[in-house]
């Protein structure tokens, strides 16, 4: 065993506004820059969607994420011989126009057009080139487009999805959407580190947040091709590929993350999990129906004696270990099993898990009355979700649906306790049969509940300490830049050859 | 003049490529590597990048197995067959880099985005770049079958240079034009390498190929912090 602690995130779907106010405050933290404008280190998509960049989740388009090949994987779009090989020109790159071209508006000439018959207007200007322009795409063009024929029928997601089905959906009354909000997954198999040729990319071993160092980064973008969520951009303007930092400035002055911060649904929650890192390649080679569970076996009890002894045989400090047991991904994912993964089958092992939405897709209207899943139909309304469960699967769990009907079902029934207990308008039987079939005792449904809808920000966020005192990056001597520029990264990015 | 092109310039160039090179690799390691424009514009890019650094890449270790074991090439053109083979081969490269270049200078200078991240080193790229390629295929089709002759003329004259002994005789005799413009251009850039993009080529990760594909770094010392038993739990930073 080789125990290793990773800082990871639960997005509870059911809870997202859709607001994009994570987004914004990352923005203006880290990418409100010259060349950065385009990106979106968080950003929050409408599912059925296309997303951002356009079509990302097809890996026919852009090859990114690992492919199983026999016992093990290997990279789908870069490695060392397609890295060496096409590093004159990176053959599946996505280029600006696949995300968008960024623009500001010419607000001066509101004040300096002359007097004249029309209102003055100010004009969108790229951010590129400086021209003006048409604005054809932006970040989140699709939002809220839950039905349109150009973003919401052409998700990649309805693949294997047949064309009635497809019609079914997409019915007037039937039509629904949720937000999908991403940020880089801090991934236990990254592909991103895996296809960079310069080694500039590395995970952190104290708390696996994925780093691009700016200084060894060579520009040879492989690791935009490989990254499957397309969580790595390239800088045009500095010629560096970067990518979220999980704000680790912030973390480790125990800051809960901007976006994490900001977010006005309080859908995220961050915390410790422990794993196993010599199983990594073996989770993430099985077959794609036994991914999920794969990935989730990696992670490790945290109070489990074992564990904890060789937790700290490896050299993870106590708090981290604490940190780990108050950990409300842990609950979420192992013990509530309530949180998946997003596309495992593109084989990263991401450590960022959603609670799938339940809701809009499970309410109904039926000649224009409101229609709830009732007493007869215990898991009626999972059954005639808006959204086709095979469409939820392909993204939460490589196409195995009962996976994903089992955790609706397990998110139903906390639903019917709570109706009991807050209403009570519920028959006990009904109650009982639900926390029955699902094995879930009427406390941990409690819990779900609270974590879910109460939670403080403190148990939202269980940050563990950084040892500022004990690291490098995160310690480089303060009295040495006393009185300087500060810490990290001095140079101005500005390229002239 | 011949003893400045050939002796004061290599030298000076070899000078500054070497101080150049490290003093730009240790102290503004961000800068290094080519300000690749792929984003903005991949189409025009992919037939243009692909012909100019194939071409490039082949005609360079061409060149470089020819100085370093002169023989085995003079054996190899022994046969006329063979002779003519190898030099059609290094043609064609050549023509490739060369086309290559003109497309890339084409969308460099048409291309709106492109343009937004283009700086005058770029030009001078250019320009010793068409110098080198131009001068090299004239060589080639004008002076023919250097690859018998180059032994003679070039091989002595670059040895000297490298052994510290220079000895410009050799190529002091050539007459063909374009060939001593080679020469010199071929110092020219080895000399410009610390100011331009072509500093790229010298950080090709040819270690990609033996290191492992997963990077963990430890920034704590793992069995040191064990220990820390003397950890203080300050205040708490106040989030909410
Ligand atoms: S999500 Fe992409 S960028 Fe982030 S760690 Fe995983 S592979 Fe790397
Ligand atoms: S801030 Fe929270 S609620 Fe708003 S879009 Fe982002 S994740 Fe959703």
């Amino acid at each position: 065993m080789d125990i290793r602690s990773q800082v990871s995130m639960v997005f509870h779907l059911d809870k997202c506004i859709g607001c994009h106010t994570c987004s914004i405050a990352c923005k203006n933290v880290w990418t409100d820059r010259k060349g950065a404008e385009y990106m979106w280190w968080n950003n929050v998509e409408t599912k059925p969607g296309t997303g951002y960049p356009t079509k990302w989740e097809d890996q026919e388009i852009y090859k990114g994420g690992w492919e199983k090949n026999g016992n093990s994987v290997s990279l789908k779009g870069a490695g060392k011989l397609r890295g060496l090989k096409n590093i004159f020109h990176n053959p599946h790159l996505p280029v600006l126009d696949d995300y968008y071209e960024p623009w500001t508006y010419k607000y001066e000439d509101l004040f300096t057009a002359p007097e004249g018959d029309d209102q003055p207007t100010a004009r969108p200007v790229s951010l590129v080139t400086g021209e003006h322009m048409d604005v054809k795409a932006g970040p989140n063009w699709d939002d809220d487009l839950g039905g349109s024929p150009d973003y919401a029928r052409k998700d990649v997601n309805f693949k294997d999805l047949s064309a009635s089905e497809q019609e079914v959906m997409f019915q007037l009354e039937r039509m629904t959407f949720f937000y999908l909000p991403r940020i880089c997954n801090h991934c236990l198999n990254p592909a991103c580190v895996a296809s960079c040729p310069s080694g500039a990319i590395y995970k952190r071993g104290e708390d696996g947040v994925v780093l691009i160092n700016q200084q060894v980064c060579r520009a040879w973008r492989m690791c935009v091709t490989a990254c499957p969520y397309k969580k790595s951009y390239y800088n045009w303007h500095t010629g560096k590929s970067e990518k979220c930092i999980l704000c680790y400035p912030r973390l480790e002055s125990g800051q809960a993350p901007a976006c994490m911060h900001q977010c006005v649904g309080r859908i995220r929650y961050l915390g410790v999990m422990l794993y196993d890192a010599d199983k990594i390649q073996e989770a993430a080679s099985v077959n794609e129906d036994e991914l999920v569970d794969a990935q989730l076996g990696i992670y490790l009890d945290p109070f489990d004696p074992e564990v904890i002894k060789e937790a700290r045989k490896n050299g993870i400090a106590d708090s981290t270990i604490e940190a780990a047991q108050k950990s409300p991904v842990y609950k979420f994912v192992k013990e509530w099993k309530i949180a998946l993964p997003l596309h495992p089958e593109f084989r990263t092992l991401p450590n960022l898990f959603y609670v799938p939405a339940l809701m809009p897709g499970m309410a109904t209207v039926k000649d224009g009355v409101y229609e709830e899943s009732n007493t007869q139909f215990l898991w009626g309304g999972i059954n005639n979700d808006r959204l086709p469960i095979k469409y939820l699967a392909n993204l939460f769990t490589a196409g195995n649906t009962d996976k994903i009907v089992e955790v609706l079902k397990r998110l139903m029934a906390v639903r019917w306790h709570r109706r009991q207990t807050t209403v009570g308008d519920v028959e006990q039987g009904i109650v009982d049969m639900a926390m029955g079939e699902v094995k879930m005792a009427a406390d941990t449904a409690d819990a779900i509940f609270r974590l879910t809808s109460l939670a403080t920000f403190d148990e939202r966020f269980v940050i563990p300490p950084a040892h500022r005192e004990e690291s490098i990056e995160m310690l480089e001597s303060t009295a040495d830049v006393k009185g300087s520029t500060g810490f990290g990264f001095k140079e101005t990015p500005k390229r002239g050859w | 003049m011949d003893y400045l092109l050939f002796v004061v310039f290599p030298y000076s160039c070899l000078v500054i490529f070497l101080i150049g090179s490290i003093y730009r690799y240790k102290n503004r390691p961000f800068t290094v590597s080519s300000l690749s424009s792929q984003f903005l514009e991949g189409k025009k890019l992919f037939l243009a990048s692909q012909l100019f650094h194939w071409g490039l890449f082949v005609l360079f270790f061409g060149h470089l197995i020819a100085f370093l074991f002169p023989a085995s090439v003079i054996i190899w053109s022994e046969k006329p067959v063979r002779l003519l083979i190898l030099e059609t081969t290094a043609f064609v490269f050549g023509l490739s880099a060369f086309f290559g270049l003109v497309l890339l200078i084409y969308r460099r200078l048409t291309d709106r985005r492109v343009q937004m991240v283009t700086n005058k080193m770029d030009f001078v790229v250019f320009i010793v770049l068409l110098v080198q390629i131009i001068s090299g295929l004239l060589v080639a089709y004008t002076s023919r079958w250097g690859s018998a002759w180059f032994s003679t003329f070039l091989t002595p004259y670059l040895r000297s240079i490298f052994i510290f002994d220079p000895q410009i005789d050799a190529i002091s005799s050539v007459t063909s034009l374009s060939l001593k413009i080679h020469v010199v251009s071929a110092f020219a850039i080895i000399g410009i390498i610390p100011f331009t993009r072509f500093m790229h080529f010298l950080v090709y990760p040819i270690d990609y190929a033996w290191r492992s594909y997963q990077q963990v770094m430890w920034n704590w010392n793992r069995k040191g912090i064990r220990t820390s038993k003397a950890h203080r739990v300050g205040p708490k930073s106040k989030n909410n």
